[in-house]
């Protein structure tokens, strides 16, 4: 609003590498979000450079960057973002739908593939509001997967969900990644970095540290380890 | 984004707030079908009035003098039209097949009890002709051996009137006292542009009228016929020559007045379709105040959606694609409204055409100018809030709440 120019990052650089797992940690007010949104291609960094895939972002307009965000990257929101009263698989198909390239068939098929890679091939037709939150967050990452992002940035995609389904998740992002994908995952909770390969921290818009995680934590392991949920009597009623 | 899955996206949107579409589209209904009903009605009634105009004569001209103007005030013509003007026209004039002088009485026709307010029409036998009668039974004078009889030729209305038992031929009519002899009657007309019977006439020789009734030479009107249609100014020019040589008129002012069906017809019809302008004008309004209904629909829409936005624009979509998204969204809007509208307007027509008995003519272009119009509607209105939602920052967009 006001005329002061906010300098949000100052002087941050680093590499990300295909195949990398990345966490973005940060206090807020660290430059998280703004490096997510350039990371994103939905902002331009003021000053620097950013090269995704070998293209220059910085330099590009609003259509260019439009095509950058349909063919090189997938988002995973904290608040899944999926579109109301429209089926996982439609969802999930959306990014293709803004390529003309792709048929509706192949988008179809693309679409299906995603979902089974998230485990919801079952679900495809079911509604957001008839899906749980976890469900729906993985309704967004094969949302994320269906153009065959050159990374997945995810922000805070653990965020609304308890510790069991945020292991979940991160289980299901460690697959992505052992498979080949390149994902950056913005986060505040540090036990959600040390399922990551590196750490990059920022603070007051600086690089902080920049660290590859020696000890990688298995989001499995970490999740069989959690107690079994509780459960009431009432709903195991049929049990008797 | 294909159209195809563009219109269903739109599709889908709409069925989505059902009762939102509904109001928004019965706007644009009620514009368009206003529209149809009224051109429909415009155009009717015009064709009503030409058909009308047509049974009159297309091709008549009528002549007479023209008043003076004295400082303002109209004063009767010093020039009269004579029966010599008659004989030249009818020699001398190329562009005209058919002349008759017309001076009429006022006054009471009588046949035993019974009696009409009937005009006496003194005229020659080339006046049937340049207004279209025709004779139904017995005979027409003949202009020379019934150059100053006491015969006449009688209208349907006033048979009506006059002789109720019927068979009138030979039979006698007292005008002002002097008997006519009936020798003719007239085919049935119906009436005439302004409402006037054409049947409540009786037609005697000119003569009959200047010699018997008025004792006078002036020769109040005279009509003439056109050879066909789009002769009318070359004829009115010929007859003014005519008629100025054999008085070897000088004078920069014309002696008489011309007016030939022709100009009747542009005139009325004029008239007509400026009622009809007029009657779309406000129609079109309507049709306007809609295409507002629908902006702010869209505006509510676009806002509502703002963080639908964020997400396709944040996953790829181009300010195009979403601006077409909207648009589209729109237009089927105002389309939907154009199709039920029409359909509305044309049951409308017919209605009216047949409960009230109005002449009503839905034509194929208001029919594909109202549609030309919604979609333009659709664009012109969906434009704004299209375009709003298009330029939508994707970060702020996603963070709407």
């Amino acid at each position: 609003m006001g005329d002061e120019t906010v300098h949000a990052l100052r002087g941050v650089s680093y590499d990300i590498y295909k195949g990398e797992f990345v966490t973005i940690m940060g206090t807020s007010g660290s430059g998280k979000t703004t490096m997510l949104n350039i990371l994103g291609c939905m902002d331009r960094p003021t000053a620097g450079h950013y090269i995704l895939d070998g293209e220059h972002i910085e330099k590009l307009k609003r259509d260019s960057l439009a095509r950058i965000r349909r063919e090189k990257i997938g988002f995973v929101f904290q608040s899944y973002n999926l579109l109301s009263r429209t089926t996982a698989i439609e969802n999930v198909e959306l990014p293709l739908l803004y390529n003309s390239k792709i048929s509706s068939s192949e988008r179809r098929d693309r679409a299906v593939a995603a979902l089974e890679r998230v485990g919801l091939a079952e679900r495809m037709n079911h509604l957001p509001n008839q899906l749980s939150g976890g469900q729906q967050q993985r309704v967004a990452i094969a949302r994320a997967l269906v153009n065959d992002p050159v990374i997945i940035l995810a922000d805070e995609a653990t965020g609304n969900l308890d510790t069991r389904t945020s292991y979940e998740i991160m289980m299901l992002f460690q697959e992505l990644n052992a498979q080949g994908k390149t994902i950056a995952f913005v986060t505040h909770e540090p036990d959600i970095a040390t399922f990551s390969s590196r750490t990059i921290t920022l603070r007051d818009g600086l690089l902080k540290k920049d660290a590859i995680n020696e000890n990688i934590q298995d989001a499995r392991a970490a999740f069989e380890a959690l107690p079994p949920p509780e459960t009431f009597d009432d709903e195991n009623g049929e049990d008797k | 984004m294909s159209i195809s899955t563009l219109v269903k996206i739109a599709l889908k949107a709409l069925f989505r707030n059902r009762m939102r579409t509904f109001l928004s589209v019965l706007g644009i209904v009620i514009g368009v079908a206003a529209v149809i009903t009224m051109v429909a009605m415009g155009e009717g009634s015009k064709k009503s009035i030409k058909e009308q105009m047509t049974s009159m004569g297309t091709n008549a001209i009528i002549i007479m003098p023209n008043r003076d103007r004295r400082g303002g005030v109209q004063m009767e013509s010093t020039e009269s039209l004579e029966e010599e003007d008659v004989v030249e026209l009818r020699e001398k004039a190329t562009y005209i097949n058919a002349v008759s002088p017309m001076i009429t009485v006022s006054g009471q026709a009588i046949v035993g009890n019974n009696n009409s307010p009937t005009q006496l029409s003194g005229v020659s036998s080339d006046y049937l002709k340049i207004r279209n009668y025709e004779i139904e039974d017995g005979v027409m004078f003949d202009d020379d051996a019934d150059r100053m009889a006491k015969v006449c030729v009688i209208g349907q209305s006033v048979i009506k009137n006059l002789f109720p038992e019927g068979n009138p031929i030979g039979k006698t009519i007292r005008y002002k006292s002097i008997p006519l002899k009936v020798i003719g009657t007239l085919k049935l007309k119906g009436s005439g542009d302004f409402g006037q019977d054409q049947d409540d006439v009786i037609f005697t020789p000119y003569q009959t009228v200047m010699k018997r009734f008025s004792a006078t030479t002036n020769i109040r009107q005279i009509y003439c016929n056109s050879i066909g249609e789009g002769y009318a100014e070359k004829a009115t020019e010929e007859i003014m020559g005519i008629l100025k040589e054999r008085r070897s008129w000088t004078r920069p002012t014309d002696p008489f007045r011309v007016f030939t069906q022709e100009e009747m017809i542009t005139m009325v019809t004029s008239t007509s379709d400026m009622l009809s302008l007029v009657l779309t004008a406000i129609a079109g309004i309507s049709l306007l105040v809609g295409g507002i209904g629908i902006m702010n629909i869209m505006y509510v829409s676009v806002t509502e959606r703002t963080k639908e936005i964020g997400l396709r624009m944040a996953i790829g979509a181009r300010g195009r694609d979403i601006l077409l998204q909207f648009l589209i969204e729109s237009i089927m809007i105002s389309l939907l409204g154009g199709f039920v509208g029409i359909a509305l307007g044309v049951a409308a027509s017919e209605i009216i055409k047949n409960a009230l008995n109005w002449p009503m003519i839905v034509s194929a272009t208001s029919v594909m100018v109202s549609f030309g119009v919604c979609f333009a509607t659709g664009v012109f209105f969906g434009w704004y809030p299209a375009r709003k939602a298009s330029r939508l920052d994707p970060i702020e967009a996603l963070r709407f709440e």
